[in-house]
């Protein structure tokens, strides 16, 4: 019980502390609605074609929203000392990082429904597999957060953490087949691809879109599970190694 | 509330912080070097000791903020050296510098701390505002923390430190860079806080402070205890030494160089104010002053100096005075909270 009023302040406070600042909620909603925008006027296609577009901006919003808010979250508190505090609670690492992490996940969700709010005004969704697309949204949030805790915790500065991230970020988007499916890669980037998490989680939205997946779901998820608790336990074992020196 | 030592009794209580040939390096440093020491339960045991000698990093290691190499922490009977999560309930921490939220008010900074610990919400409100009454910040509580004073912060992050009542408190340097007057409020704070039964490990490295204190006083230097005693102990030492000091109008080099001639059982040498002159035998002043005037120097002042736990330190582990002094007047100029 302690734990869990630990861990639910400790969320609630990074909510009130950076998620419900006013930058941050617009950049949550404007973010999704630009590279809407964006992509139409760019491809000039109808909006017929947008539920093709969902999946791909569904997976953006939240690799970029969740990316974002851990560099400030736990990068800017590990240089403030505060997230000294956090160390020295009696908490164990495991949930300390959890708590750090879950305000990101939510945030993350959220963006995503974002472009999928909006484009269920203006397209026809009734195919969308929902049962199969809202946990594979919260999925690539949730890895994505670790991604971005990964990064978070082997930096030390918060303009690195952003560099950092925008060095996997930005291939990101062309390797995981987010917008051009991955057999239009170059033949020597493909193995890239599939190193990457975010292939498999764009592969289940747009199977959930429209059947056009190229593994099994179950494969999906469970490689995109892997990845969490991958990166997870290497994000704890920096922080473990680098500070608590 | 008084600056006044609660009676310890000492010997015959339980060790609740138990260190043994702690050991600790930073690449080519040395910061901590097999030291082993006790606290007792209910006393206040004061580690003293200049810049770098390995004060801060001895706490990070007892709060679990950094691994030892070598050595073993038992914390209220619970083994720290391979969990030091063990006891993190058991302990409030007081930072050197503040590591409260800037951009959350002082009564929401305390509240969040108290949550750390699984306090409740309700009790969480009534200890703030509790805590903000006693450390006199309750017209402040609902400022942000960013616009405090120094010495508003470091007594809102000593409040943090103590609000989920800790059994053993760890203060490092809590009065470095705070003007005289909190500085006497912090001291008045502990010392109750220490009345009501915390025990108190505290770091610093104003002589006095220790002196005014602390049960026990650990000397470091160079990541070394030097010594651990009781205050009546390490002044017991400069029992049976006199010491008396001579001014004069002009200043002089030659004046111990007279002394030492006619009286080679005195040790003599010179200090700011003029000579000091020490013995183990009460010390007559009527022959000396006769044989400086008659060596043309004019003797303003001769007075008896009473030992402090300074002479102690000095004597003990060979730091000069001045040096402790000028980090002193070092960290007032360019302390922070
Ligand atoms: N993280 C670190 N990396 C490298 N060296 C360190 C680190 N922390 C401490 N040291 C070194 O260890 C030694 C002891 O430092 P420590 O901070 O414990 O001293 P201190 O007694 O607290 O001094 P002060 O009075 O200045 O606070 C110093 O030489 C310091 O440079
Ligand atoms: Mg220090």
């Amino acid at each position: 019980m302690k734990k869990w009023i630990a861990f639910w302040n400790i969320l609630l406070k990074d909510v009130r502390s950076y998620y419900l600042k006013p930058p941050n909620i617009s950049w949550g909603l404007l973010f999704p609605l630009v590279w809407i925008t964006m992509f139409f006027i760019r491809s000039g296609m109808g909006m017929d074609k947008l539920p093709d577009l969902l999946p791909g901006l569904a997976a953006l919003s939240i690799l970029f929203g969740t990316t974002s808010v851990l560099s400030v979250t736990v990068t800017f508190e590990k240089k403030g000392r505060s997230f000294e505090r956090l160390l020295l609670s009696p908490i164990s690492l495991e949930l300390l990082m959890l708590a750090k992490t879950s305000g990101a996940i939510i945030f993350g969700t959220i963006n995503a429904l974002v472009p999928i709010f909006a484009a269920m005004f203006l397209a026809d969704l009734s195919a969308l597999n929902w049962y199969i697309f809202i946990p594979a949204i919260v999925l690539i949030a949730i890895s994505s957060t670790f991604l971005g805790l990964f990064i978070a915790v082997s930096v030390k500065e918060v303009f690195e953490a952003q560099t950092f991230s925008n060095f996997f970020r930005f291939p990101m988007i062309f390797l995981c087949g987010l917008f051009f499916p991955i057999a239009s890669l170059p033949i020597f980037l493909r193995p890239l691809s599939y190193a990457l998490p975010l292939t498999y989680g764009t592969d289940i939205l747009h199977g959930s879109m429209n059947g056009s997946n190229l593994m099994p779901f179950w494969m999906d998820f469970l490689v995109l599970s892997g990845f969490c608790v991958v990166l997870f336990y290497f994000s704890l074992r920096n922080i473990n190694k680098k500070w608590i020196t | 509330m008084t600056e006044q030592k609660r009676n310890w009794t000492g010997g015959n209580q339980e060790s609740l912080i138990d260190v043994v040939k702690l050991t600790k390096t930073f690449e080519d440093i040395i910061a901590v070097n097999e030291i082993s020491f006790s606290v007792d339960e209910g006393e206040i045991f004061g580690f003293l000791g200049p810049n770098g000698a390995g004060k801060t990093t001895t706490i990070n290691i007892l709060t679990g903020l950094s691994r030892p190499d070598s050595g073993t922490i038992v914390v209220a009977g619970l083994d720290c050296t391979k969990n030091p999560k063990a006891a993190q309930h058991l302990i409030g921490i007081v930072p050197d510098e503040s590591n409260l939220y800037p951009e959350l008010s002082g009564f929401d900074n305390l509240c969040f701390c108290a949550s750390l610990y699984g306090i409740r919400k309700k009790e969480r409100c009534e200890r703030a505002r509790e805590l903000l009454q006693i450390f006199g910040l309750r017209e402040a509580a609902n400022r942000k923390f960013a616009g405090y004073s120094k010495g508003m912060k470091r007594k809102l992050t000593i409040a943090a430190g103590i609000i989920h009542r800790p059994q053993i408190l760890f203060l490092d340097e809590p009065t470095t860079g705070i003007d005289v007057a909190s500085a006497r409020q912090i001291r008045q704070l502990i010392s109750a806080l220490n009345s009501n039964g915390t025990s108190i490990f505290l770091t610093t490295h104003y002589i006095e402070e220790a002196e005014r204190l602390c049960n026990r006083i650990a000397f470091i230097v160079k990541g070394r205890i030097v010594r651990i005693d009781t205050i009546e102990n390490l002044m017991g030492q400069t029992q049976g030494q006199h010491v008396v000091q001579f001014a004069f109008q002009t200043t002089t080099d030659k004046a111990c160089e007279y002394i030492k001639a006619e009286f080679p059982e005195l040790q003599c040498k010179t200090v700011s104010e003029g000579i000091s002159i020490e013995s183990p035998l009460p010390i007559r002043v009527g022959p000396l002053v006769r044989l400086l005037e008659d060596n043309g120097l004019e003797v303003t002042e001769a007075k008896k100096i009473l030992p402090t736990l300074e002479d102690v330190f000095v004597k003990i582990t060979g730091i000069e005075a001045g040096m402790m002094k000028q980090e002193k007047e070092k960290m007032k100029m360019g302390g922070n909270a």
